[in-house]
């Protein structure tokens, strides 16, 4: 039984982790089906060209080879790759699974070859001819909107998908008429490649006598590929199974309907055959989605002493040549925490997409917040650098109190809990500010590059009401008391590394007073997880938590029922605690889950009307977003002769609300980090002139490693969540948007005595020493 | 990442890696530790027919010690570089290098033949190896050769080698503990953007720099420079001379100016570690 310690709020192991620590995970390209056959895809080596013929018959006769595909064998009977994003008047290419007589960018889909081995798949492609007419590419965004620029996708006449415009909070005309200044700031997000460990897998196969199509696939999200599939394959819901085995990262870049998925499921019921696919590391850095790739012009109206009047922001998104899943959705939600912390009364933000030829952008780490905390932290330094007011000062003056919350901003959401001066101090405790500050004096006195970054963050989680999501927000959970008295929880949310499997079963052990080793969780598997909205946006734990503990208490109800039937008593009378059931007063006698659950399923005796078995299932509905927060503090040192940057301290204060299990809390904001850090110092995805990818492996795209992460201070204040009953908020991308401006603001502050006022992401040790040497100059 | 198709052959002395050499041309290429050469055939920028393994040549890997100078085998792997007593006593900057080669695996695996003849710009050994004006054995169908290092880096991953060639020995010095290898690592790759080796004697220092032009180089005008003086001024001075008649190559990486300066800032660091050993 349990002991006297509850399980929720302990910080346990995962369960996860012996599995996948000993390499005993089973993921998409462990599945050896008989039959298999393998496909490889031929990709674009052009940015932007026609294509003028296509010569497959070369590689057709290879022996091995079964079939070999381009656009016009396949995108007429496969629908075209689906955008969830509703944003008035979006103008879209058609978003076919391989090329048609066009390719748009380097790695966009040409042909495929399906062999009975991968060595053959890949020896089929090298066989296949294209015969390309290269075009003018579309590849810097802000060119791409000035007139006479070349067309990402001349059919569509213009390189604009969409402009949103948010106009939010009072008069913001008047807020720049009375302000004492304007202070402007141009920031620009460079785009970044998720890279996760495992890249893209998919196998598919289809059963002709039941004319049922499984689809194994390395995702985050098996539910919304169930529900947008059919339309690009013509095959019912009912008869679509979808599995995601263990994922190996994957960061919001496994949240989206890819071509492939949909082509090896096509593949497989047109060869009657299963198929499989396996992105290649340089594959995954061409044609999985990227990230970010924002920019933005800023403006501060602000009065003399430090009161900010307004804010207006105007973004441009590079979307790359296709939209994804939510790649228009995700500047967007940039929009919705532009005030950050801060009381800011009137905003304007306008976010102009556009087409270039590269890789979509989508969802990657924390998707649209990011960009909003960056901006508006270094937004926070710019404004008290200009105003020589301190900047801890004025994030204080423009926190809203304790007692404001529920707080509706000017962006028109409303925070749903918060406490902002409590992580700010106790951050400022974790680092010993004073000390800090003193040793940045001393340091600054020897000659050093020394600084310190502050970031105070809120952002947005628990995705979301239904409203403001495109596919619904809700979650389903389903709880089962087997009649073993194990029990079996099944979630809709796909956990995929955030551990959940250990989290949940916490929560479902504390409810029914049953040890945690009883009890199992099921995900990932629409056959067994028949409804789910999946992992993305901190959402696992805050809503499809709350539909487990509805379920949950579902049955405990039920089983009241059951035992005040034995009992020969009255619901009421019925009381449940340390996982036995007992009528005080009417009998000694105590009823625990064995003998309950075995009369459950036995049904010779229930009460009249009384459904065997104990089980329920819930849907929840969230009323609101959460909003965590947090202040993270950075101190660097800059070398002064090759501007490498050392993390020489990192405290963090997350406050994500309740915390089930603080051990996965804490791992979640040192992965988040490690993200920032990558994002801070050195991540680019870089693409030439011509469109061509430079960062296609990981030879050329720096991620970080152990050695790059610094001693971390963790600590967490707790301001739980009103708006749904486990109080918690979400912490799965915190770390991220917290840390990349303190890291940011850090550097730039070691470099304020050599008069640096900003740098742009990253801040390599080529862009600062470049920093260091024009200032140097300039100073003397 | 799935390779072309290739015949693999395993020779068990060097005269049958040879005459195997000689009899595929242009087909084949010579497999070490494999750490340049699997990764170049699985993108299929390499697809040799024949791959000949000389790994398990059991007479190439060694550490030994005659007359003065520690021969190398070829297929001796940069962690038994790095960890070698004998070496890390009677010549510490070959495994002070190695140290900073690739990571736990790749120093298990790769080798110190492999990677000469791989010649990298960016790799690590090519510093050392002309600091120490180490010696090189090539061994072919016209017997064996002894190539000085400074006639060894010819060009882009190109050396001194034949087609026909197996390298199979390195010779270095004996040193004083006046040496040091720092290096800038590229972010990504961990390569050198600019590796700096210094040897340093009474009579005066040599120094090799990797990662910053197309092949590995002595940095002539550092050595003339400073000559035997040994002040923190001397070193300055000399140090900005470590770029010097070279076209430092630019990339996404570092562009051509911050190698040349980085070039300069580690030779700085290198020299004063050396001379303060």
């Amino acid at each position: 039984m349990s002991d006297a310690t509850p399980y929720i709020g302990r910080a346990m192991k995962r369960v996860e982790d012996p599995r996948l620590i000993q390499g005993l995970g089973t993921y998409t390209d462990d599945l050896r089906l008989a039959g298999l056959l393998h496909a490889c895809i031929l990709r674009s080596p052009h940015a932007h060209a026609r294509i003028r013929r296509i010569e497959t018959s070369a590689a057709k006769a290879i022996p091995g080879v079964v079939a070999v595909f381009t656009g016009a064998d396949v995108n007429d009977s496969c629908g075209a790759v689906p955008c969830a994003a509703a944003i008035p008047d979006l103008k879209a290419p058609r978003h076919t699974v391989l090329a048609g007589d066009r390719v748009y960018f380097v790695g966009h889909a040409v042909a495929v070859a399906v062999a009975t081995d991968p060595y053959i798949a890949c020896d089929a492609i090298d066989e296949i001819e294209v015969d390309y007419d290269p075009l003018p590419a579309v590849v810097n965004a802000m060119e791409a909107l000035k007139s006479g620029s070349a067309l990402t996708h001349p059919d569509m006449g213009a390189n604009v998908a969409f402009t949103h415009v948010v106009n939010g909070g009072s008069d913001i005309d008047a807020a720049f008429r009375n302000a004492d200044r304007i202070i402007k700031h141009r920031l620009y997000h460079q785009r970044l490649t998720p890279m996760p460990i495992e890249p893209r897998a998919v196998v598919a196969s289809y059963h002709r006598g039941e004319g049922t199509l499984t689809l194994w696939t390395s995702t985050q999200i098996p539910h919304l590929l169930r529900t947008l599939l059919p339309n690009m394959l013509g095959i019912p819901e009912t008869k679509l199974r979808i599995v995601a085995p263990e994922v190996g990262g994957g960061f919001g870049a496994k949240l989206n309907v890819y071509a492939e998925e949909a082509l090896c499921a096509h593949l497989a019921m047109r060869l009657s055959a299963p198929v499989k696919w396996v992105e290649s590391r340089r594959e995954n850095a061409a044609s999985t989605i990227h990230g970010r790739d924002q920019i933005g012009d800023y403006e501060v109206a602000v009065k003399n002493d430090g009161r900010i009047l307004g804010l207006k922001a105007t973004s441009v998104a590079d979307l790359g040549a296709y939209l994804q899943l939510l790649t228009p959705a995700v500047p967007t939600l940039t929009g919705l925490v532009l005030t950050g912390c801060y009381k800011i009364p009137a905003i304007r933000f306008e976010v102009v997409g556009v087409y270039t030829n590269k890789m979509a952008t989508d969802a990657y780490r924390g998707a649209g917040r990011p960009e909003a905390t960056y901006l508006i932290e270094r937004l926070m330094d710019v404004v008290a650098n200009e105003l020589k007011i301190d900047r801890l000062d004025l994030r204080l003056k423009h926190f809203p109190a304790p007692g404001d919350f529920p707080f509706a901003t000017s962006c028109g959401v409303t925070y749903d809990s918060g406490n902002y001066q409590g992580t700010l101090a106790k951050a400022k405790q974790l680092a010993d500010w004073d000390a800090l500050m003193a040793d940045r004096k001393a340091a600054r006195a020897a000659g050093k590059l020394f600084g310190v970054g502050v970031s105070t963050y809120v952002e947005i989680c628990a995705m979301g009401p239904s409203k403001a999501m495109p596919a619904g927000g809700w979650e389903w959970g389903c709880v089962r008391m087997e009649i073993s008295a194990k029990v079996t929880v099944i979630t809709g949310v796909t956990p995929h590394g955030q551990g959940q499997e250990t989290s949940f079963a916490q929560i479902v052990a504390d409810r029914l007073g049953v040890p945690i080793e009883d009890v199992a969780v099921l995900k990932g598997d629409t056959n067994v997880a028949h409804y789910g909205r999946d992992t993305y946006g901190s959402r696992g734990t805050a809503v499809g938590g709350t539909a487990i503990v509805m379920s949950v208490d579902k049955v405990i109800k039920k089983a009241k029922t059951l035992a005040a039937h034995l009992f020969e008593t009255l619901d009421d009378y019925v009381v449940f605690e340390n996982g036995k059931f007992k009528a005080p007063g009417i009998t000694a006698r105590e009823i625990a889950w064995s003998e309950l659950a075995a009369e459950a399923y036995l049904a010779k005796n229930l009460p009249a009307g009384f459904e065997p078995g104990l089980e329920a299932s819930s849907f929840f509905e969230p009323e609101n977003f959460t909003f965590p927060f947090g202040t993270h503090i950075c101190a660097v040192e800059v070398d002064r002769d090759t501007g490498e940057v050392a993390i020489t301290k990192y405290v963090a204060v997350d406050d994500c609300g309740n915390q089930i299990n603080p051990l996965l809390v804490e791992g979640q904001v040192q992965g988040g980090i490690a993200h920032a850090i990558g994002q801070a110092l050195f991540e680019q995805t870089i693409y030439d002139e011509n469109g061509q990818l430079l960062t296609g492996e990981f030879m050329d795209y720096a991620i970080p490693r152990a050695t790059d992460i610094p001693e971390y201070t963790l600590g967490s204040t707790v301001t739980p969540s009103p708006v749904n009953p486990l109080g918690v908020k979400g912490v799965g991308e915190a770390g991220t948007i917290g840390a990349t401006p303190a890291i940011a603001n850090a550097v730039i502050d070691a470099l304020t005595p050599l008069g640096v006022v900003h740098l742009d992401l990253p801040m390599t040790p080529e862009r600062i020493w470049r920093a260091m040497q024009t200032r140097t100059v300039a100073t003397v | 990442m799935y390779p072309a198709n290739f015949d693999y052959v395993r020779p068990s002395s060097v005269d049958e890696a040879v005459a195997l050499l000689q009899k595929h041309g242009d087909d084949a290429k010579v497999l070490a530790g494999g750490h340049s050469l699997i990764p170049a055939m699985k993108l299929r920028l390499a697809q040799p027919h024949v791959v000949i393994d000389i790994g398990r040549i059991a007479t190439l890997s060694y550490i030994r010690e005659a007359g003065g100078t520690i021969a190398i085998g070829a297929t001796t792997t940069h962690s038994e570089v790095e960890t070698s007593k004998l070496l890390r006593e009677k010549c510490p900057l070959l495994s002070e290098t190695a140290s900073h080669i690739g990571d736990l695996q790749v120093r298990n695996k790769g080798t110190i033949g492999g990677s000469l003849v791989h010649a990298d710009p960016a790799s690590d050994y090519p510093a050392p190896i002309l600091a120490l004006e180490a010696e090189i054995d090539l061994v072919g169908p016209r017997g064996k050769r002894t190539v000085r290092a400074d006639q060894f880096f010819v060009d882009l991953l190109q050396t001194a080698i034949a087609a026909d060639e197996i390298l199979t020995e390195v010779r270095v010095p004996v040193t004083s503990p006046s040496v040091a290898y720092i290096k800038t690592e590229q972010k990504a790759s961990g390569f050198a953007l600019a590796g700096v080796a210094v040897v340093a004697s009474p009579s005066g220092v040599r120094v090799g720099v990797t990662g910053v032009a197309p092949k590995a180089y002595r940095a002539t005008a550092v050595e003339q420079t400073i000559g035997n003086q040994r002040t923190a001024h001397a070193i300055e001075l000399a140090a900005a001379h470590a770029a010097d008649g070279v076209e430092p190559l630019g990339d996404i990486h570092a562009s051509a100016q911050f190698r040349a300066h980085l070039a300069r800032v580690n030779t700085r660091r290198a020299l004063e570690r050396a001379l303060s050993r």
